[in-house]
């Protein structure tokens, strides 16, 4: 009874998912769809970092730094730098592991940092890993450096690889739409652990110690177990995001995994709407598709309207882009979809705020 | 061991009388040869490394006071250095063609910078951070994370993506300083931080303004009953630090002699790690840090591959900064001189 009310909640919306990739393809083209499917790691990335950021209110700006280590595992057992060709189901779990190590490295020595200080360590702590990427092709090469490692094998299931295209009762499946249902797959994954977090007994502590740290250790939480499982729990998201996404691409180098990658990814979660899975996903979505769609617009356009492009196309899509950014910022302060907690607590705080107004104006009659 | 290894190669004959009195004057030589070399590379480090403070002591000063009274990271301060070296450069070169005397062409230009800088400062509080002071915490984060990027993308639509060489009027004459060599700019920078320094902890320690700004950090809402022009204080605080932004800018620009519109991120980012490290919120604090920052990075730089047996190079420098940074958090949580915070902060 359950499972066929939740069939038919989820009927239409799972058509619509799984039809999603050809129609992109047939109204917009190939290259949407790889967009579409980068939009998905980006989605499963925020939605990682959403467990740090929006849970347990850990402001997190090195968060790329597992979606490097993940995407370098990846790369560095599964292609020619060493001659390894380690299959999917290996590396991928491997890449979560040691994004994990990463992430309990990262927690452990942070614990007592606060606010802005943790914000800066963490940012210190991506930084490191990048340079090091950088660097560490001498005296032993391992990463190659600023190269980065390219030829890597694709995500691969037995003989199936997601890299080919098939013909399947007459229509061509190419590899961006394998891609397509296999993030989709993970995506979704991600989403249904999110949620069930959310209201599971970590979640609820996670959420404790976000609001009130001292309030929630005399409670009887363990704080520094569960801020270490946000952080682990963040890190191995990020990790496997990021061995699809060396998979998908085939190349890595350091360029990819910059400070400013780590903010975007801040800004899905926080413009989307923090702590509330819908809202993450509304904000990778968002972020992924507007500089693109800049990017359409901003050449043409100036072409159209003044008959020559006069600036350049490249700064005036990321100048909307920033913007867009400030304006949807401005325009809704607790994200676009907050969770109704939050908005909750925002209209709360306006009535406090003019209740103590009130009293203070009684004090002065 | 290694002097002996280095005095015994070249003697053929050990037997010779006399040999041992030789070996060792050689050996002294070489260490007194060796001192004097890492003296000397010591010295131009530690040099190099108060320039490159001073210039981010005045940057996380900006960052600070905002911190301090806003409890905001100002993510847009490190545009704000940028843009304010742009102006200065675009003025300076006018001013040059149009043969005004070296010395009032400097000080225009570096008027003009603070001018405009002072003006987007206020600006930007406007526009990005005031609508947001009771928002989220992170969402003037976001909105200062927009304009950085909308300042950076306007300032290469107006000054393009190439390297801009400064000119600079007068000669930087070099001098030697016991092994070390410094010239005009970087004396003139560390001269003109510390006196920007001393000025601002003279106005923030004495003046009126200063007190009403101390009294915001402290607690905006007392300090509002108190009478002080909260708004008003915090518009002064953004365009203080963006007039100290622009004069970093004009340093940088002056010392390396280029100008490139992504300057402003990396220096941001330093000059934020330096405030943090000092303790954020602190004016000493980020002095102190700036200055520490910029000793480490040099030092780092000159010594990282000695340390390491050669495994890590200069390469590795900002590693070194934010493993330092790393290191005095984990046993100063809040910073070096940052007070400590209540368990509720």
């Amino acid at each position: 009874m359950r499972l066929n009310h939740f069939l038919t909640r989820h009927f239409v919306l799972a058509i619509a998912l799984l039809a999603l990739p050809f129609i992109i393809d047939a109204l917009f083209g190939h290259g949407w769809v790889r967009i579409t499917d980068f939009a998905l790691l980006y989605i499963m990335l925020a939605l990682g970092l959403n467990i740090v950021v929006g849970y347990a209110g850990l402001l997190d700006l090195g968060y790329i730094a597992f979606f490097a280590v993940g995407a370098y595992t990846y790369a560095l057992v599964s292609s020619p730098q060493f001659g390894l060709h380690w299959p999917m189901w290996i590396t991928l779990p491997l890449g979560a592991l040691i994004a994990c190590g990463f992430g309990v490295l990262l927690g452990a020595p942070t614990l007592k940092l606060r606010g802005d200080y943790l914000a800066i360590v963490t940012l210190g702590f991506g930084e490191i890993i990048r340079i090091f990427l950088n660097n560490l092709n001498a005296p032993v090469n391992i990463t190659n450096g600023p190269q980065g490692i390219s030829a890597i094998d694709p995500l691969q299931i037995g003989s199936f690889s997601f890299g080919n295209s098939y013909q399947w009762m007459g229509m061509r499946v190419d590899d961006v739409h394998l891609h397509y249902y296999l993030f989709l797959g993970f995506t979704l994954l991600v989403i249904f652990i999110s949620r069930r977090l959310e209201d599971s007994r970590i979640g609820r502590a996670w959420v404790a110690i976000r609001e009130d740290e001292v309030a929630a250790s005399a409670m009887g939480i363990n704080t520094r177990n569960i801020k270490l499982l946000a952080f682990a729990m963040g890190a191995t998201f990020g990790g496997i995001s990021g061995g699809l996404f060396a998979g998908f691409q085939g190349f890595v180098s350091p360029e990819s995994f910059s400070l400013m990658e780590s903010i975007m990814v801040l800004c899905m979660v926080v413009l989307g709407g923090m702590g509330n899975v819908g809202g993450v996903v509304l904000g990778g979505v968002i972020l992924v598709a507007l500089p693109e769609l800049f990017r359409n617009a901003a050449g043409p356009v100036q072409q159209a309207l003044l008959g020559k492009v006069v600036v350049d196309p490249e700064s005036l899509r990321m100048l909307m882009f920033g913007l867009a950014l400030i304006l949807v910022m401005l325009w809704r302060p607790a994200g676009l979809w907050p969770s109704t907690q939050r908005r909750r607590e925002f209209a709360a705080d306006d009535s406090v705020l003019q209740q103590e107004q009130e009293t203070v104006y009684d004090a002065s009659k | 061991m290694r002097c002996r290894r280095w005095a015994a190669r070249p003697q053929p004959s050990r037997e010779k009388v006399g040999s041992h009195e030789k070996r060792h004057t050689r050996c002294r030589f070489f260490f007194v040869w060796i001192a004097q070399v890492i003296v000397d590379i010591l010295l131009q480090q530690v040099i190099n490394g108060l320039v490159q403070g001073s210039v981010y002591a005045l940057v996380a000063l900006g960052y600070t006071m905002v911190y301090g009274i806003l409890g905001l990271i100002n993510f847009a301060h490190g545009e704000v250095v940028m843009i304010g070296a742009m102006i200065a450069l675009t003025v300076l070169k006018a001013l040059l063609a149009a043969a005004f005397a070296p010395v009032l062409a400097v000080l225009l230009s570096l008027l003009a910078a603070m001018a405009v800088c002072m003006a987007l400062g206020y600006s930007i509080e406007r526009i990005a951070y005031r609508p947001l002071r009771n928002a989220p915490r992170l969402a003037p984060l976001i909105t200062a994370i927009g304009v950085s990027i909308v300042l950076q993308n306007l300032a290469m639509m107006i000054w393009g993506r190439e390297y801009h060489s400064f000119p600079l009027p007068f000669n930087s004459v070099s001098h030697q300083f016991g092994g070390a060599i410094v010239n005009d700019v970087q004396i003139g920078i560390v001269v003109v931080a510390l006196i920007i320094m001393l000025g601002l902890m003279w106005l923030v320690h004495r003046t009126r303004m200063g007190r009403a700004m101390r009294a915001v950090a402290e607690n905006p809402s007392a300090a509002a009953l108190m009478g002080v022009d909260i708004n008003r204080v915090i518009s002064v605080t953004f365009m203080l630090g963006s007039a100290l932004a622009a004069i970093a800018g004009f340093m940088v620009s002056a010392n390396y002699g280029i100008v490139h519109y992504y300057m402003g991120f990396m220096l941001g980012l330093k000059a934020f790690t330096a405030a943090v490290l000092g303790g954020i919120g602190n004016l000493r604090g980020a002095m102190l840090g700036g200055v520490l920052l910029g000793l480490i990075e040099s030092l780092g730089a000159g010594y990282i591959g000695d340390l390491t047996g050669g495994f890590l190079g200069s390469n590795y420098q900002d590693v070194f900064a934010f493993f330092v940074l790393i290191a005095v958090l984990i046993f100063r949580p809040s910073g070096l001189l940052g007070e400590k915070l209540s368990e509720r902060a």
